[in-house]
C-alpha cells in the first residue's frame, strides 16, 4: 500500500488497495471485518441493503485468513470482506432470495460461487437485499423492505441486485456479487455509480444460484473499480460439472490485460441506444466519455441493432414463461413458506403461493403461466424465442465491423422511491441492458459522471467471453477519470 | 353387433442405470424414504440438473434393437404440474423432438402368423415420487426415493387389436429390453409400468372411436384383465346407448377393477416449453455406430442360433430365449453338459417348474440355488449312466435342498444306479422265472403286444432293484432273456 | 388484448396461486398492459426464424453414471437435514393433504 493511502480510512479503500495492505501488515483481516461489521451495525438502517449479517461467521473466517497469510497459503482474496446477493445459496445461511417464501430457509449447501470465494479466502460479511427472486428493477418488491440509494435516500438503488449495489456505495462491504437477468448488475451498478459486470451467458456457474430466469440469469461481480471486478471475476469464472449450461472456454487472468493500450480499439454507438426517452444529460455524459476513449487511440462508429425496441417485449415473455416454471417447486411441501392449516393440496398450493410470493412475482408468474398456455405458446413464447434469435443476430452482425459497443446503462438517473407504479413503465426502465441477456453477451456498467447530483453509468458490450477485453477498457477509462472514485454524499 | 377393438400402449421403462437421470443419487430399489434423494431430486432452490450418459445410451441401445431411427438432435421440455410427487413442479421429459424415432416390433400371434407393431417414438424422462396413503390420517407421505430415476417412455401406434395381442407385445418388448439389457424388467417392483390406450369401433369401420387410458398395469396378467374389461364396459355403455368420455382410469389389481382418475378429470394444460437448463442432446453418427457395436444378441437372432446351433425346434429356441437370463442359463447348461438338447428339456422342464412354483427369478436361482454347471453335472450323470432320468430328477431336487456335492448326494441318498450286469442278471431272471404265464405270453404276441409285456416286465425289474437298475442295461438283458 | 376473469381464474389455477375477487380487476388491467406490450412482437416477421431457447451454441454435456451420494447412516444423515427444514414430516416422510388419484 503506497503511504499516501495509510491515513486512508479502511472502508475507502479497493479491493487491490487492501490486498496491498492485508500483506504488508498494516491491518488484519480480523480489524478489517470488525471495522466493516461495525460500519454495518451503524449505519446500514439507513439503506437496509443488508438482509442477513453473519457476523460470526465473517470474523471466524477472517481470522482464518489471518492465519493463511501468515502461513503463505492464503487465497486470492484472503480476507476480502465482501457479501454476497441473497440470491445465492449459503450453507447454514438463511438464504431468502428476498422472499416471504424462503423467510425460514436455511440451505445445507453452497452456490458454487459461493465455495469458490471462500476457497479464495475471502470473508462473507452477509447477504444483501433484492427485488424478490430477483424480478424488479427498483428493489422495491423485496419482503424485507425497499433499498435506499445511499446517493440520495429518498431514491431507489436500482434492482434486482440493489442491495449489493447500495452496501457497496455506502461502503458497508467492499465489493458484492450480483446476478444479472435483464439488467440487475448493470442498473444498480450505474445507479450507485459503482463497477458491475454481468459475464458472458455460462461464464459464470449457476449452480446454486436461485432461478429466475434460466437461459437469461448470470452472476457477476460488483465493485468500485474495473480492476476490482477482474480479481472478483478471477475468482467467480470457470467451468463447474454441476451445471450444464457452463462453458468450458479457458479462464484467463483478468487481471493481466488491465493495462493493454486501446490504441486502434473500434467502438460501436448503436444509434438506437440514444434516441428517445434518453436523458440528455445522461447522453452528455455517454458522449464525453467516447471522447475519453478516442484520446486513449479508439475509433469511433454509428452502428446499428434494428431490432432493439422488440428487446423488452420479448424478454418480458421469456423471462416470466421461464420463471412460471422455476418458481413451480416453491409449493409449501419440501422448504421455505406453507400456509396455515391447508384443508387440502389444491389449498396447501393455492394458499402458500398466494401468500408466500409478493405482487411482482405473482404477475410475473402468471403472465409466464399465459405465454405457455395452450393457445397463446405460438404467438407469445414461440414468437418471443424467435425474436431472439434476430435480437443475439443483431449483435453478431456489429461485432462484425466493430470491438465493443458503447451505450448508456440506463436512460435515466435513480427515480425517486415508490415512483413508478406502472409495471410497464418499470421495464422500460432496462431498455439498454435487456438485449445483452437475451444475446448472452458480456456487458460492463461504470461510473461515467453524474445528473443531477446522481451517477450516471455508461454501458461496455463484449462480444462473447471478451470480458478481459471490456475490463481492459473499463481500467483504462478509470486511469483517465475519477468518477468512479467519487463517494455518496454523507456517507460517514 | 360386432366390435373390433384397437389398442395402444405407452410403456414406462426404468433404465438400468446406477443414478438417477439427472442427479448422482442411487437408483437402487427398496432403500429408506428419501435416503436417495439429494439436494437435485428435491428441487432445492437453486439446484441444476445434467444428463446421465449411461440413460442416454440405453435409450439408443433400445432404439437401435428396435430398428428405429436416432435422432441426431433431440431436446428436453419441461411439462409443468403440480404433484406432491413431482418436486420441481415439471416433469423433465421428451416431446417434440425425442432420442428414438420410429421403429418396429415384430410379435408371433398364437396362430404362427406374425404382425408388426408400429413404435411411434420413445422418450426420455424422469419417474416421479411415491406418495403413501397408509399410514397418516388425512395426510399422504411422500418418498421422493424414486424421484428423477430415467425412464425410457415407449408409445406404440395402435397397431394391436385384441388383449392377446398386446399381452404377446408387452412380453416380446420385455424380451427384447431385457435382452439388450437396458432394464432389469422387474414388473413387481415397477420396472415397466404399462398404460393402454383402448377404444372399440364396429367391425368394417374407419374412424377411431374415444378411447380411455387405463393407467400403471404392472403385470401382463393386469393388461390383459384391464383391457378385456374396459372393452366390456366400453361395448355396454355404447350399446345401453352413451358415450364413450375420453378419460383415464386406474386398475387396482387387488380388486380386479378399474376407476377413473379423479387428480387427471380436469383438462390439464401442461405448458410444454425447451428446458432452459439442459442444452439440446447431439448425438452423432460415430456415437450411434459405437452404441451398435455393443449391443448384445437381440431374442430373434438368439432364437435362430438356438436352432441352428443346438438342433432345438422353434418352439424350444423361442421359450428358451424370451428371457436374456433364461438364455444364458441355458446355454451354459448346454456348453457345461455338452447335451443341448438334454439341457433344453431341463431348462424348459425341471428348471421353469421349479421357477414357477418357488416364485423365483432366473437370476437368482442360478446365483443362489443352481448354477448351469450344477444342472449340467446332473445331467453327466445320465449320460454317463450314474443315474436313471427318473433318479436325476429326485437328484434336482435334493441338490436344491443340500447344496451338495452332487457325488456325494449321490451316495448318501443312494441314488446310484446299478449297471452291473451280473446283479441285474439276477434280477432279471429272478422276475422271468417268477412270471411264467406273461413269458408265453410274450413269446406268443405280436410286436405291439409284447412292447406292453415289456413294459410289465421292466417295471417289476426296476421295483425289484428299488429304481436302480440301469434302465438300459435292463432292457438289454431282458430282451436277451425273454428271446432265449 | 383483454384479460377476462375467465382468463385469470384459468391461469390461476393452472399456476396454483390464489386470486382473490377483489384483487382481479388490477390484476387483470396489469397483465394486460404487460400483454399489449408483448403484442409489439407481432409486428415482425420471423417466418423460417428457428426458435432460441439457450443463448449459447452448445450442446448438452453428459454425465457418468457414477453415485455421488453417500449411502447408509450417511444417507440418513443427509435425510435429517433435509427434513430439518421441511415444514412437516414424519418417518422420513414428507407430510401433505391426503392426495387422492
Amino acid at each position: 500500500m503506497p503511504d499516501s493511502l495509510s491515513n486512508t480510512p479502511l472502508h475507502q479503500l479497493t479491493i487491490a488497495e487492501l490486498l496491498d495492505g492485508l500483506t504488508q501488515k498494516h491491518f488484519s483481516s480480523e480489524e478489517l471485518t470488525q471495522h466493516y461489521l461495525a460500519r454495518i451495525d451503524r449505519l446500514d438502517s439507513n439503506y437496509n441493503s443488508y438482509i442477513t449479517v453473519t457476523a460470526e461467521r465473517a470474523l471466524e473466517a477472517a481470522r482464518a485468513a489471518d492465519n493463511a497469510r501468515t502461513e503463505n497459503k492464503a487465497g486470492q482474496l484472503a480476507g476480502i470482506p465482501i457479501a454476497h446477493k441473497d440470491i445465492f445459496c449459503t450453507n447454514g445461511v438463511r438464504t431468502s432470495c428476498a422472499s416471504k417464501m424462503l423467510d425460514n430457509f436455511v440451505p445445507p449447501y453452497d452456490a458454487h460461487i459461493v465455495t469458490k470465494f471462500a476457497q479464495a479466502g475471502a470473508v462473507c460479511l452477509g447477504k444483501t437485499n433484492m427485488d424478490e427472486f430477483a424480478m424488479g428493477s427498483s428493489n422495491e418488491t423485496s419482503f424485507y423492505g425497499a433499498v435506499k440509494n445511499p446517493w440520495s435516500t429518498d431514491c431507489v438503488p436500482g434492482g434486482s441486485s440493489g442491495g449489493s449495489a447500495a452496501a457497496i456505495a455506502a461502503q458497508l462491504c467492499v465489493a458484492a456479487t450480483g446476478t444479472d437477468t435483464g439488467g440487475s448488475i448493470r442498473q444498480p451498478a450505474a445507479l450507485c455509480g459503482l463497477t458491475g459486470l454481468k459475464p458472458t451467458y455460462g461464464r459464470v456457474s449457476r449452480y446454486g444460484m436461485i432461478a429466475f430466469a434460466s437461459s437469461l440469469d448470470q452472476g457477476g461481480p460488483m465493485t468500485r473499480t474495473a480492476h476490482d471486478a477482474a480479481l472478483l471475476l478471477n475468482v467467480m469464472a470457470g467451468f463447474d460439472e454441476r451445471d450444464s449450461t457452463s462453458a468450458q472456454n479457458a479462464v484467463p487472468d483478468y487481471t493481466a490485460t488491465l493495462n493493454n493500450s486501446l490504441e486502434g480499439l473500434r467502438i460501436g454507438l448503436p444509434k438506437e441506444y440514444f434516441g428517445e426517452g434518453l436523458s440528455p444529460e445522461i447522453e452528455k455524459a455517454v458522449q464525453a466519455a467516447i471522447k475519453e476513449f478516442e484520446k486513449l487511440g479508439a475509433t469511433v462508429k454509428e452502428i446499428s441493432l434494428p431490432n432493439t425496441e422488440l428487446a423488452v417485449p420479448c424478454y418480458y415473455v421469456i423471462a416470466p414463461a421461464e420463471a412460471s416454471a422455476n418458481l413451480s417447486r416453491f409449493d409449501g411441501v419440501r422448504y421455505g413458506y406453507r400456509c396455515e392449516n391447508p384443508k387440502d393440496l389444491f389449498d396447501l398450493y393455492t394458499r402458500t403461493r398466494a401468500e408466500g410470493f409478493g405482487d411482482e412475482v405473482k404477475r410475473r408468474i402468471l403472465i409466464g403461466t399465459y405465454a405457455l398456455s395452450a393457445g397463446y405458446y405460438d404467438a407469445y413464447y414461440r414468437k418471443a424465442q424467435q425474436v431472439r434469435r434476430l435480437i443475439k443476430q443483431d449483435f453478431v452482425d456489429a461485432f462484425k465491423e466493430v470491438d465493443v459497443i458503447a451505450g448508456p446503462t440506463t436512460p435515466n438517473p435513480a427515480f425517486k422511491l415508490g415512483a413508478i407504479s406502472d409495471p410497464v413503465t418499470m421495464y422500460l426502465e432496462d431498455i439498454y441492458t435487456i438485449a445483452v441477456n437475451l444475446a448472452g453477451l458480456p456487458a460492463l456498467s461504470i461510473p461515467a459522471g453524474f445528473m443531477q447530483n446522481k451517477p450516471v453509468g455508461l454501458q461496455l458490450i463484449g462480444n462473447y467471453f471478451a470480458e478481459a477485453q471490456l475490463l481492459n477498457i473499463g481500467h483504462q477509462y478509470q486511469t483517465v477519470t475519477d468518477w468512479h472514485k467519487h463517494t455518496a454524499p454523507n456517507i460517514e | 353387433m360386432s366390435w373390433e377393438t384397437v389398442i395402444g400402449l405407452e410403456v414406462h421403462m426404468q433404465l438400468a442405470t446406477k443414478t438417477k437421470i439427472f442427479s448422482g443419487s442411487s437408483t437402487e430399489f427398496g432403500q429408506e424414504p428419501n435416503t436417495q434423494a439429494n439436494a437435485i431430486d428435491l428441487a432445492m432452490p437453486g439446484t441444476l440438473p445434467v444428463l446421465n450418459e449411461e440413460a442416454l445410451r440405453y435409450a439408443i441401445m433400445f432404439g437401435l434393437a428396435i430398428d428405429a431411427e436416432i435422432n441426431p438432435l433431440s431436446a428436453f421440455e419441461r411439462k409443468n404440474y403440480f404433484y406432491p410427487d413431482l418436486p420441481k413442479g415439471y416433469q423433465t421429459t421428451q416431446l417434440a423432438e425425442p432420442i428414438v424415432g420410429p421403429g418396429k416390433i415384430e410379435i408371433e400371434l398364437a396362430d404362427g402368423s406374425s404382425k408388426t407393431i408400429r413404435i411411434h417414438h420413445a422418450h426420455l424422462e424422469e419417474d416421479a415420487g411415491k406418495s403413501l396413503h397408509e399410514d397418516f390420517a388425512d395426510q399422504s407421505g411422500i418418498d421422493l426415493n424414486r424421484a428423477g430415476t430415467p425412464l425410457l417412455e415407449i408409445v406404440t401406434e395402435p397397431d394391436m387389436r385384441s388383449p392377446e395381442e398386446a399381452v404377446v407385445f408387452a412380453k416380446k418388448l420385455h424380451s427384447i429390453v431385457t435382452s439388450v439389457g437396458v432394464t432389469d424388467g422387474e414388473m413387481s417392483q415397477g420396472s415397466m409400468r404399462f398404460d393402454v390406450n383402448v377404444s372399440v369401433r364396429k367391425k368394417g369401420e374407419e374412424k377411431l372411436g374415444t378411447r380411455t387410458e387405463t393407467k400403471n398395469l404392472n403385470s401382463f396378467r393386469f393388461i390383459e384383465e384391464a383391457i378385456k374389461q374396459e372393452v366390456n364396459r366400453q361395448i355396454d355403455v355404447i350399446e345401453d346407448g352413451g358415450k364413450i368420455i375420453q378419460e383415464t382410469r386406474l386398475y387396482d389389481g387387488d380388486t380386479k377393477t378399474a376407476r377413473a382418475m379423479r387428480s387427471k378429470e380436469e383438462a390439464n394444460d401442461y405448458r410444454y416449453f425447451p428446458c432452459p437448463d439442459l442444452l439440446p442432446v447431439v448425438v452423432d453418427k460415430e456415437t450411434i455406430e459405437q452404441i451398435r457395436a455393443t449391443l448384445p444378441e437381440l431374442p430373434n437372432a438368439k432364437k435362430q442360433r438356438f436352432i441352428d446351433t443346438y438342433a432345438l425346434s422353434s418352439y424350444d429356441a423361442g421359450v428358451l430365449t424370451a428371457e436374456r437370463a433364461l438364455a444364458d442359463y441355458y446355454e451354459g447348461v448346454a456348453k457345461f453338459s455338452g447335451e443341448p438338447k438334454l439341457a433344453a428339456n431341463w431348462v424348459m422342464g425341471e428348471v421353469v417348474s421349479f421357477l414357477n412354483k418357488s416364485n423365483l427369478s432366473i437370476t437368482t436361482f442360478a446365483n443362489e440355488r443352481m448354477r448351469a454347471k450344477d444342472l449340467a453335472a446332473i445331467i453327466e450323470r445320465i449320460t454317463d449312466n450314474t443315474i436313471s432320468g427318473k433318479q436325476a430328477k429326485d437328484l434336482f431336487l435334493a441338490y436344491l435342498e443340500e447344496q451338495d456335492d452332487i457325488d456325494v448326494i449321490i451316495e448318501k441318498r443312494g441314488l446310484k444306479q446299478v449297471s452291473d450286469t451280473g446283479a441285474i442278471e439276477k434280477i432279471v431272471a429272478d422276475i422271468v422265472d417268477a412270471n411264467p404265464e406273461q413269458v408265453e405270453q410274450y413269446r406268443a404276441a405280436d410286436e405291439g403286444k409284447r412292447k406292453k409285456l415289456l413294459g410289465f416286465f421292466v417295471g417289476q425289474i426296476m421295483k425289484a432293484s428299488k429304481g436302480q437298475a440301469n434302465p438300459g442295461v435292463v432292457n438289454e438283458i431282458l430282451l436277451k432273456k425273454l428271446e432265449s | 388484448m383483454s384479460i377476462t376473469a375467465d382468463d385469470i381464474a384459468k391461469i390461476a389455477k393452472l399456476a396454483r396461486i390464489r386470486v382473490d375477487s377483489d384483487e382481479v380487476p388490477e390484476l387483470s388491467q396489469r397483465l394486460a398492459n404487460i400483454l399489449k406490450m408483448a403484442d409489439k412482437l407481432q409486428t415482425v416477421n420471423t417466418d423460417g426464424v428457428v426458435p432460441m431457447a439457450n443463448p449459447l451454441d452448445a450442446v448438452q454435456r453428459l454425465r457418468a453414471d457414477v453415485v455421488t451420494e453417500p449411502a447408509g447412516a450417511a444417507a440418513l444423515q443427509a435425510r435429517a437435514a433435509f427434513l430439518a427444514i421441511a415444514p412437516s414430516s414424519e418417518q422420513g416422510l414428507y407430510l401433505v393433504p391426503k392426495v387422492i388419484e
